[in-house]
């Protein structure tokens, strides 16, 4: 039996604690869609996408006003592009970018993903012409995103790619200059990256899922925030209960919202991602949580063990009220999208460096992150180089999504809008050079796995 | 389908009449109904039963949030389902 103060805390959670269901995702295969003629291909792949998912906003919406809950997005990802177009005729996947452009405005989606390659061990023929094609496809599309998996735990880590995509994260930035270089927050370049991933900019659908599949993506940090309010100077062990209970609770309205979709569309359900991911508005913020277990400001010593802790408890506590979990599941970090992220920033408490050792106990990695425009390509390329190290290392997803925004640098402020926030530019604190270590290429070795020290 | 009613806001007479009165109105059959007021400010909790045919949820939720708005409180009819989820194992 449910009380009257369950009832209330629940509409409370959504109203005030801005609980939410970030996405609902459906994955579509698009491995039948192959065809020489690249033509053909779009057509083809643009009739598959408006079909399978030409119901999915207004089931979305059915669902937010039957049951109370705001469902942020709905999304698609497909089939790596890479691996669908790769029997086109042809040296550009751009057309396939605006094909995939057009069916997502079609069926009325916020974002598609998909454009992606998976060269962890290596390239194919597709491989080259897909992450060739990235700077433009991102520059002529609204709602494309992009991702390249360049590191694996299992093959090691494809320096080529990584000198490679310094560059085009560059060349990305530079042709969507007169929009403060937006391409490159839809571009996340991954180790270990999942396919059955619902949120953006890094979805597609992995080779190994089924035919459709429906996923959701939960948020929540507001809630978990204040969860913590009331636990003044409690110790850990109690920090930690109360998150799970708190992860347990968000957790089953996604489940909730993921059983529904699925049964509305006939579609598979997938899984459920456990992530808490923030937005820039007041009181939707990761970092805010951490400080409210008592670091006075992001960044400061004993972030990383309270982000450690977080996205533990958020796992454990979530693990339980679905059936199926994965994705990325874990706390997220993007800074321009977190408003606590984005004042630690400007305080000077939060730094790249900083940044980067957080990646290393929590979902993902470097994410939304404005960098001076005139960073060379072979220092994002180091970027890229030690986050995905400490992917394959650790054997966890890891990724960057970092924008270097041309003709700003730091003390300036960049503006990329909605759910992806602004943020001050971040010193890249080194001023030595990564050139001569990136323009080695050829592959890091898969690292052992014993012997772990 | 049954339906939580929550209406929050400043307390004063009638708020349940207006209610009832839309639900019954409406066929919507309820079931239960809790209340309380803290500091003046009115929680109430109603479960009814919403049998399809005679008006669809999302125009019940229209009505009810107009209604609402007319006299400063905010009503909303949800499933019940997402309560049940989330606080029962």
């Amino acid at each position: 039996m449910i009380t009257i103060d369950d009832i209330l805390e629940t509409n409370r959670m959504i109203t005030e604690n801005k609980l939410d269901v970030r996405t609902i995702t459906m994955g579509i295969s698009l491995r039948d869609c192959a065809h020489p003629n690249i033509n053909q291909f779009c057509q083809n792949i643009y009739d598959k996408i408006t079909t399978s998912a030409e119901f999915l906003v207004k089931t979305g919406e059915d669902i937010e006003s039957e049951y109370g809950i705001p469902i942020i997005n709905k999304r698609v990802s497909v089939t790596p592009i890479a691996i669908a177009a790769e029997a086109c005729q042809t040296d550009t996947y751009v057309p396939v970018a605006e094909a995939m452009d057009r069916a997502a405005k079609e069926i009325g989606i916020n974002f598609i993903g998909g454009f992606s390659a998976l060269v962890d061990k290596g390239y194919t023929k597709g491989d080259r012409i897909l992450i060739n094609s990235i700077p433009q496809a991102l520059a002529v599309t609204d709602l494309v995103c992009s991702s390249v998996n360049l590191g694996s735990t299992k093959a090691g880590i494809n320096m080529d790619c990584v000198r490679e995509m310094g560059e085009i994260v560059k060349r990305t930035a530079e042709l969507t200059r007169d929009r403060d270089a937006i391409g490159c927050a839809k571009l996340v370049i991954f180790s270990n990256a999942p396919g059955d991933n619902p949120f953006m900019a890094g979805a597609f659908h992995g080779v190994n899922e089924a035919e459709k599949v429906v996923s959701v993506g939960v948020s929540g940090p507001g809630v978990v925030k204040h969860a913590l309010e009331d636990l003044k100077g409690a110790d850990f062990t109690e920090v930690a209960e109360t998150i799970k209970k708190t992860a347990f609770k968000i957790t089953r309205v996604g489940q909730l919202v993921a059983r529904e979709a699925s049964k509305r569309l006939g579609v598979p359900f997938g899984i459920i991602d456990l992530s808490l991911a923030p937005t820039p508005a007041v009181g939707d913020s990761v970092a805010h949580i951490l400080e409210e277990m008592g670091i006075e400001s992001c960044g400061a010593p004993g972030t990383t063990a309270a982000l450690a802790l977080l996205n533990d408890a958020v796992k454990k506590g979530g693990l339980m009220a679905s059936s199926h979990v994965g994705g990325l599941s874990g706390a997220f970090i993007p800074v321009s999208e977190d408003a606590g992220m984005i004042d630690a920033v400007a305080r000077g408490s939060l730094s790249l460096e900083k940044l980067e050792a957080m990646t290393c106990v929590c979902s993902v990695g470097l994410d939304m992150i404005a960098i001076a425009g005139d960073t060379p390509a072979a220092t994002i390329s180091g970027i890229i180089a030690d986050e995905a190290a400490i992917g394959m290392i650790n054997n966890k997803t890891t990724a960057v999504r970092v924008i270097p925004v041309p003709g700003k640098k730091v003390g300036d402020t960049v503006e990329f809008g909605g759910l992806l926030g602004y943020c001050p530019i971040i010193p890249v604190k080194s001023e030595y050079s990564s050139a001569a270590f990136i323009a080695r290429g050829g592959r890091i070795p898969a690292p052992i796995r014993s012997l772990t020290n | 389908m049954k339906l939580v009613v929550t209406i929050v806001g400043k307390d004063r007479v009638g708020i349940i009449a207006m209610v009832s009165n839309i639900l019954a109105e409406h066929n919507v059959n309820i079931l239960n109904i809790n209340q309380n007021i803290m500091d003046g400010f009115f929680n109430m909790v109603m479960i009814a039963e919403l049998t399809e045919g005679k008006i669809k949820l999302p125009e019940l939720q229209k009505l009810l949030g107009e209604r609402g708005q007319e006299i400063n409180v905010e009503i909303r009819a949800q499933h019940q389902e997402i309560f049940n989820i989330m606080h029962n194992i």
